[in-house]
C-alpha cells in the first residue's frame, strides 16, 4: 500500500519548496547556529546560584559521642557555604560510576576514618571530583578547599592534617557549551518540525489543499512520512552546523557517536507528528498556533535546553519528565557529554515509545475528507 | 451510457437542508451545469459525487463507483477543481503537473498538458505569484493529469476578471470537443448558458428546474409579450379597450402585454393609436434564463449574471 515513489515524489515537492522559501531555511538552519553563538558568548564565562554536588561519605563511625563525627561536621559546614549543596550518595554507590549515570562532573568523597584520623592529627585526604574546565569544579574545589584549611587551622594552628586530591570521572571535560549543544540540537529538534506542521496542518486544512491531495492516490500516512524524512534531512543538517560551530568557535567537548541516531530520527519524527495532531485537532489556523505554543513553549524552557535540568527546583524537575522533548536532550547529553551509554538507552526506548503512539494518533485522528 | 446517477441525495447539516432530496443523471460527453446562488448547495452536491462529503441518505453513482465507499479507485478516474483552487506556494505549474503524474503514476508530457490549458507562459512561475487565472488554469492542468473521463468544476471562474473567464471557457470547450463529460457548477447564468448542455438550477438544496436552457426557459418562463414604453393612462385605455391582459409597471414606466396570439400585438399597438396619447419604444419579447432564473430563485442578480442570495452576501450557507 505505502509507495516509495509517492513519498519520494512529495518529498522533492515538499523539500524544493521548503528552500525556497528564505524564511523556513532561516528559521530550520540558521537561527539555532545563532542561538548557539548568542548563548555560547553569554555563557562561556561565569556562572550562577548555588552548585549541587554529589557526597559520598565513607566515614561511617562508629563516633564514641556525636562531636567525634568530624566527617558530619565537615559536610554541614559545605552546605552552609552558600557556594555548594550537598546531596548524599548511599557508601554502596560506585561513586564514579554514580556521577556519571547522573551526569554529573562534581563530587566529594569522605573517606573511611576520616574523622579519627583528623582528631589524631594524621594527614587524610578529601577526593574531590570535577573538571578543570569547568566553572563549576573550581566553585566545588575552591569551597572545599576553603572549609579544609579552617578545619586545619582549628586543631592543628594551620598544620595540612585534611589534604585534597583531585579526581575526574572518565569523561568530564564538561563546560556550559558541552551542555548547550545537545540542549540546542533538542531545541532545534523541536521547534523547527512542531512549528511547521502546526502550521501547514492547519493551512491546508483552512485551503482545503488536503482535499485536493485527498483526490490523488497519495495517502495521509505517505504524506506525513515525507515531512518527516525532510524534517529529519534537515535536523541532521542543523546537527552538523551547531555542533561544528561548537567544536571550532568554543572548542566544545561533545561526542559524536552512533547512539545518536536514534534521536536524529526520532525527535523529528516524534514532532512533526505532534505538530500534524495539534493542527488536526484545532478548527482553524489561529487556535492551531495557540495550541501549538501552549504545547511547545513548556518544553522549549524546562525539558534541558537552556539550562540544565538539575539546576531547576524539584517540583519543575518532576514536570519536565512528562515533556517528551526531556528525553531527546537528556539522551543526547548522555550520549555526546556523558559518555553514559545505559542511559542513552532508556531515553531511546522511552522516545521511541512515545514517538510510535503520537506518530499513529496524528495518521488516525488527521482527516483529509470531511463527513 | 449514464457517467453519473443521483437519486433522492440528501445532506443536512443539524436544522439546515444543504442538499434536500435531488435527482438527476449525466450522459457520458455531456456538460452538466449546476446553476444557483451562493450557498444554493452546488458543492456539497459535487463533493458528495467526488467522494470528498458522505452524503446521508440517497444513491450516488459515479461512473458505477459510490463516491465515499470507493472514492480511492473512482479518484484514479475523475478530475476535480475544487472551489478556490490552491497548491504549494513554491511550486511551479510545471513542477506540479510533474508531482501529480508521479501520484498517480502515469507517463505525461507536461508541456503539453500546459499548451492544452494555455499556461505555456507561466510554466515556470510560483504558484503563490500566478494570477488568478492562471492558478485556475493550473488547477484545470492538474484535473487533466490522469487522464480524466469525467471532470469536475466547481465554480472554475468565481472572482476572475472577464478576459481571464473567458480564457478558462476555451479550455473548458475544448476538453468537450474531446468528449470529456464535465459538470460544472457556478452561479454565472452566461457561463451556464455558454458552456453547458443541460442545467439543473439549485435554490436551498432543491433543484427547481433542469433541462436544456431553452426547455427550461419554455417550461419556467412566460411566453412572448408587447412592451410599451408609455404612461398609466395609455395602460388602463388599453385594457378597456380590448380583450387584452395588461400589466403596468410604474417605475419603468412600461406597459406588458403577454402575447396569446401574434395577432394580439396589433389589437394593442391599435388601441393605443386610437387613444391619442405619447407612447414611446415597443418591442416584443421572451423571457430569458436570466428571468426565469429570477423567477424561480428570487434573488437579485449582479452587473455580471451573478446571483446573490439577499440576506447572504458575504458569507456563505454552504459549509
Amino acid at each position: 500500500m505505502v509507495s516509495g515513489k509517492r513519498i519520494y515524489s512529495d518529498f522533492k515537492v515538499f523539500s524544493r519548496g521548503y528552500l525556497r522559501n528564505k524564511f523556513g531555511l532561516f528559521f530550520g538552519l540558521i537561527f539555532p547556529v545563532i542561538l548557539i553563538l548568542i548563548f555560547g558568548a553569554i555563557f562561556s564565562g561565569g556562572n550562577t546560584g548555588k552548585v549541587s554536588v554529589y557526597v559520598q561519605n565513607q566515614d561511617i563511625g562508629p563516633f564514641v559521642n556525636p562531636q567525634m563525627n568530624i566527617a558530619s561536621s565537615f559536610l554541614t559546614a559545605l552546605n552552609e557555604s552558600g557556594t555548594i549543596t550537598v546531596v548524599t550518595v548511599e557508601t554502596a554507590e560506585n561513586f564514579s560510576q554514580y556521577l556519571a549515570e547522573h551526569s554529573s562532573s562534581d563530587g566529594i568523597v569522605i573517606p573511611e576514618n576520616f574523622s579519627a584520623n583528623y582528631l589524631a592529627g594524621h594527614q587524610v585526604n578529601i577526593t574531590v571530583y570535577g573538571n578543570p574546565t569547568s566553572s563549576t569544579s573550581g566553585i566545588v574545589s575552591g569551597t572545599v578547599n576553603g572549609y579544609a584549611n579552617y578545619f586545619n587551622l582549628q586543631l592543628f594552628q594551620g598544620v595540612p592534617v585534611i589534604g585534597l586530591t583531585s579526581a575526574t570521572v572518565n569523561t568530564q571535560q564538561t563546560k556550559y557549551i558541552d551542555f548547550l549543544i545537545p540542549g540546542l540540537i533538542g531545541f532545534s529538534i523541536l521547534t523547527s518540525p512542531m512549528f511547521s506542521l502546526v502550521n501547514i496542518s492547519s493551512e491546508y486544512k483552512k485551503t482545503k489543499l488536503f482535499k485536493q491531495l485527498s483526490l490523488t492516490p497519495l495517502t495521509k500516512m505517505e504524506w506525513l512520512a515525507s515531512k518527516v524524512i525532510w524534517y529529519i534531512v534537515l535536523t541532521i543538517a542543523g546537527f552538523l552546523l551547531m555542533v561544528g560551530m561548537g567544536i571550532f568557535v568554543f572548542g566544545a567537548h561533545v561526542a559524536i557517536t552512533p547512539w545518536l541516531i536514534p534521536f536524529l530520527v526520532l525527535g523529528p519524527m516524534l514532532f512533526a507528528s505532534l505538530g500534524m495532531l495539534v493542527g488536526t485537532v484545532t478548527k482553524n489556523p489561529e487556535t492551531a498556533g495557540v495550541i501549538g505554543n501552549i504545547v511547545t513553549f513548556p518544553m522549549m524552557f524546562l525539558a534541558g535546553t537552556f539550562f540544565p535540568i538539575s539546576s531547576m527546583p524539584q517540583y519543575l524537575q518532576t514536570f519536565a519528565h512528562v515533556l517528551p522533548l526531556f528525553y531527546v536532550t537528556e539522551g543526547l547529553n548522555n550520549a555526546m557529554v556523558y559518555g553514559n551509554i545505559s542511559g542513552t538507552i532508556i531515553d531511546i526506548a522511552v522516545l521511541g515509545i512515545i514517538t510510535l503512539v503520537i506518530f499513529v494518533l496524528a495518521v488516525k485522528l488527521f482527516k483529509w475528507r470531511e463527513d | 451510457m449514464l457517467s453519473i446517477e443521483v437519486s433522492n441525495l440528501k445532506k443536512h447539516y443539524g436544522k439546515l437542508k444543504a442538499v434536500d432530496d435531488i435527482s438527476f443523471s449525466v450522459k457520458q460527453g455531456e456538460v452538466f451545469g449546476l446553476l444557483g446562488p451562493n450557498g444554493a448547495g452546488k458543492t456539497t452536491a459535487i463533493e458528495i459525487m467526488e467522494g470528498l462529503r458522505e452524503r446521508d441518505s440517497g444513491e450516488v453513482k459515479v461512473l458505477g463507483y459510490d463516491p465515499w465507499k470507493n472514492g480511492y479507485a473512482l479518484h484514479k478516474k475523475i478530475g476535480v477543481i475544487p472551489q478556490e483552487f490552491t497548491f504549494f506556494e513554491k511550486t511551479t505549474p510545471k513542477e506540479a503537473i510533474i508531482y501529480y503524474a508521479d501520484l498517480f503514476n502515469v507517463r505525461v508530457n507536461p508541456d503539453e498538458i500546459l499548451r492544452e490549458v494555455l499556461l505555456e507562459e507561466s510554466a515556470k512561475v510560483n504558484f503563490d505569484s500566478l494570477s488568478g487565472g492562471q492558478k485556475q488554469k493550473t488547477g484545470l492542468a492538474l484535473s487533466l493529469v490522469n487522464s480524466p473521463e469525467l471532470l469536475f468544476l466547481d465554480e472554475p471562474t468565481t472572482g476572475l476578471d472577464p478576459n481571464a473567464r473567458r480564457a478558462i471557457w476555451e479550455v473548458i470547450r475544448g476538453l468537450k470537443a474531446k468528449g470529456k463529460t464535465i459538470i460544472l457548477t457556478t452561479h454565472y447564468l452566461d457561463e451556464a448558458q455558454q458552456l453547458s448542455d443541460r442545467v439543473a438550477i439549485m435554490d436551498h438544496g432543491k433543484i427547481v428546474a433542469m433541462g436544456t436552457t431553452e426547455e427550461i426557459i419554455q417550461q419556467h418562463g412566460s411566453g412572448e409579450r408587447l412592451e410599451i414604453h408609455g404612461s398609466e393612462k395609455l395602460a388602463e385605455y388599453i385594457k378597456a379597450n380590448t380583450e387584452l391582459q395588461v400589466d403596468y409597471d410604474k417605475v419603468k414606466e412600461e406597459i406588458t402585454i403577454p402575447l396569446k396570439k401574434k395577432i394580439d400585438a396589433l389589437a394593442a399597438l391599435a388601441a393605443a393609436e386610437q387613444s391619442g396619447m405619447d407612447w414611446g419604444d415597443i418591442q416584443t419579447r421572451r423571457d430569458s434564463l436570466d428571468d426565469v432564473f429570477v423567477k424561480l430563485v428570487n434573488e437579485p442578480i449582479g452587473e455580471q449574471g451573478e446571483t446573490f442570495p439577499e440576506k447572504e452576501i458575504g458569507k456563505k450557507r454552504r459549509r
